[in-house]
């Protein structure tokens, strides 16, 4: 590539990291200010006329805030792990199996990617509440996994097709159980496509407002996003503490994040460049 | 231990049929080729025999005993695969071993067993190494060891030097050759290259479109070829085809390998056209275009100079023409 297009190449990419990095920027700074200046001047930095913690301080005085985020991480972390695993289940006995309608089958579990699942909000409270769930972290656990395993069954299949035939048939003349040779041999393979769903499907879950709020909003099962909402009311909105709950609640996924984005990468790119 | 026999196996996809009826006995301690061009179905029935696939119909007998119905792994085979399959993510000791940990062998005898392989195949020194590690070559060995650590009944070998180079592919060749005859085992290998399937074979079963064409010891089938296809498929030039009646013969295929066809620059039976000349030091093929039977192959020993459009004559030896009728199948 010539200097010029890779200079114009970098400037392009360097502007869209600002713009998408800019709102997450401005929470986090906010966040270190007295309500004061971030209405005076939201834009500035944190100095230390203006640095205040008050944000934090009523975030770990007021409401459970450790509870909402041992909460979102539980419902993350095991929506995360089902979606995972019968994503890769699903997607293995798709791509490696023959049977009668194998395509409409597939066709079938990837519909999901289509059609939003909050479409289904009411037949899905109606359900919760038959079956006595509400406000527990088993429902929202249920529904993000529903939610998740569209894609997630997409994109693994079409990784697992790649897996070389030889080496599941070499298993299976070894001795390997099915399930051996789709824990052992299988899924290491494909771990680049299962971090790329795992972050997919992580940020939507963890960033959820709108089940939290329908099928647990009770105050022992509130996930973080719903606990920040305390801190937005009608007519006064503590901002200092919402954005100091937006700011904490970036951590953990950011952590999450960073655990899969080495795979993640390797996993976008897995398809293109061969 | 380890007679294997076919009989009538077919296989199908869907409405596609792969394998048309196969019947096939190899015998105890045979090394038996399946050879013919891509599509053939020859892999298909290996799986088959493997029991990687199900036949459609027909029956599977190891020993006597019908297998269709038994898994891979309960059927006493080893197999080694084109792309060397093996475990990404376990050391070559542990490959090779794997299949005996998983039958519950005690770890003394599957140490005993792993040593044992490695040592025939010199991989002493690699057997901690992780399959990433290795060349090409050394991973062939690796798999054919997974293999022979389970002293199986059967070895399926499925186009196992097609990823290899020239030198390590005649090298890997004779290290195949010589298992054979330590182990005495009965082997069926899968190859599209007919140099394999000459050097190593007991017995060469020719597919063609999933039947076979025919079955037999390499010089047979170098001798004595059934029909044009088997005719033109092994042995390398490949055989020529003439006209035979403008030879003189009944109407049909005449062929002709190119070690038995004469060239003289004055006189002879073929006038021709020398096109190309390929010289390769012990040996000159020279390829020459007759008006009446196309392009001619001719093999001679030493080194010869020929110029291009320089005419010819050729001869070839009566002795040695094989008579095909106009179905392609050999006059009798």
């Amino acid at each position: 590539m010539s200097p010029g297009r890779s200079i114009a190449a970098h400037a392009a990419l360097i502007t869209w990291t600002l713009i998408a990095l800019f709102p997450v920027f401005v929470i986090v700074i906010n966040s270190f200010k007295s309500r004061k200046a971030i209405f005076a001047d939201p834009l500035a930095l944190p100095w230390p006329e203006n640095f205040d913690l008050i944000g934090y301080q009523t975030v770990m005085k007021q409401g459970d805030f450790f509870l909402y985020f041992q909460n979102s991480l539980i419902v993350t972390c095991a929506s995360l792990f089902f979606v995972l695993l019968f994503g890769a289940m699903a997607a293995f006995a798709l791509s490696e199996y023959r049977f009668r309608g194998n395509t409409l089958m597939g066709l079938y579990l990837a519909l999901g990617i289509m059609i939003p699942i909050r479409l289904g909000t009411v037949a899905i409270l109606e359900i919760m509440v038959a079956s006595g769930l509400v406000n527990t972290l088993t429902a929202l656990i249920l529904v993000y996994t529903a939610q998740g395993l569209p894609l997630a069954v997409f994109i693994l299949a079409e990784f697992m097709k790649s897996v070389s035939d030889d080496l599941k048939n070499a298993g299976r003349i070894d001795g390997l159980s099915e399930y051996r040779i789709f824990f052992s041999l299988v899924l290491p393979l494909v771990r680049p496509a299962m971090a790329t769903v795992a972050v997919f499907t992580m940020i939507p879950i963890w960033n959820d407002l709108w089940f939290p709020l329908i099928l647990a909003p009770s105050e022992e099962v509130k996930t973080v996003t719903l606990g920040a909402q305390v801190f937005i009311g009608q007519f006064v909105t503590n901002w200092n503490a919402v954005l100091a709950a937006l700011s904490l609640a970036i951590v953990p996924v950011l952590v999450l994040y960073l655990i899969f984005s080495r795979q993640l990468i390797r996993g976008i790119t897995a398809g293109a460049v061969k | 231990m380890g007679a294997l026999e076919l009989k009538s196996v077919t296989k199908s996809f869907g409405s596609t049929e792969v394998i048309k009826g196969v019947d096939l006995t190899v015998n105890d301690g045979e090394f038996c080729v399946f050879v013919g061009p891509s599509g053939c179905g020859k892999s298909t029935l290996l799986r088959i025999i493997a029991g990687l696939e199900d036949a459609t119909a027909g029956d599977i007998l190891l020993d006597g005993k019908r297998v269709n119905e038994v898994a891979p792994a309960k059927r006493e085979l080893a197999m080694v695969f084109q792309s060397y399959a093996l475990y990404p993510h376990l050391s070559v000791r542990d490959n090779m071993g794997l299949a005996l940990k998983q039958a519950g062998q005690p770890k003394a005898t599957i140490q005993a067993a792993t040593e044992k392989a490695a040592a025939m195949l010199s991989l002493g020194p690699l057997m901690d190494r992780r399959p990433a590690e290795l060349s090409g070559g050394q991973r062939q060995r690796v798999a054919i060891g997974r293999a022979i650590v389970r002293t199986p009944k059967l070895f399926l070998f499925d186009e196992p030097l097609s990823n290899l180079d020239a030198a390590l592919r005649v090298a890997t060749r004779i290290e195949i050759a010589r298992l054979h005859r330590d182990l005495k085992a009965t082997m069926i290998y899968v190859t599209h290259d007919q140099v394999e399937a000459m050097t190593l074979a007991d017995r060469i079963v020719v597919l063609r479109a999933g039947k076979v064409e025919q079955v037999g010891s390499p010089m047979e089938l170098y001798n004595n070829p059934a029909n044009t296809f088997v005719a033109g498929f092994i042995g390398s030039p490949q055989m020529n085809f003439l006209d035979a009646a403008a030879l003189g013969l009944q109407p049909g295929q005449a062929g002709i390998r190119p070690e038995h066809l004469a060239i003289t620059r004055h006189q002879g039976e073929i006038p021709a056209e020398v096109s190309h000349v390929e010289k390769l030091g012990g040996e000159t093929l020279v390829y020459a275009r007759s008006a009446q039977h196309g392009l001619l192959t001719v093999r001679l020993f030493g080194e010869h100079d020929y110029a291009v459009s320089e005419p010819v004559h050729l001869t070839p030896d009566r002795a040695r023409l094989f008579e095909f009728d106009s179905e392609g199948l050999r006059r009798v």
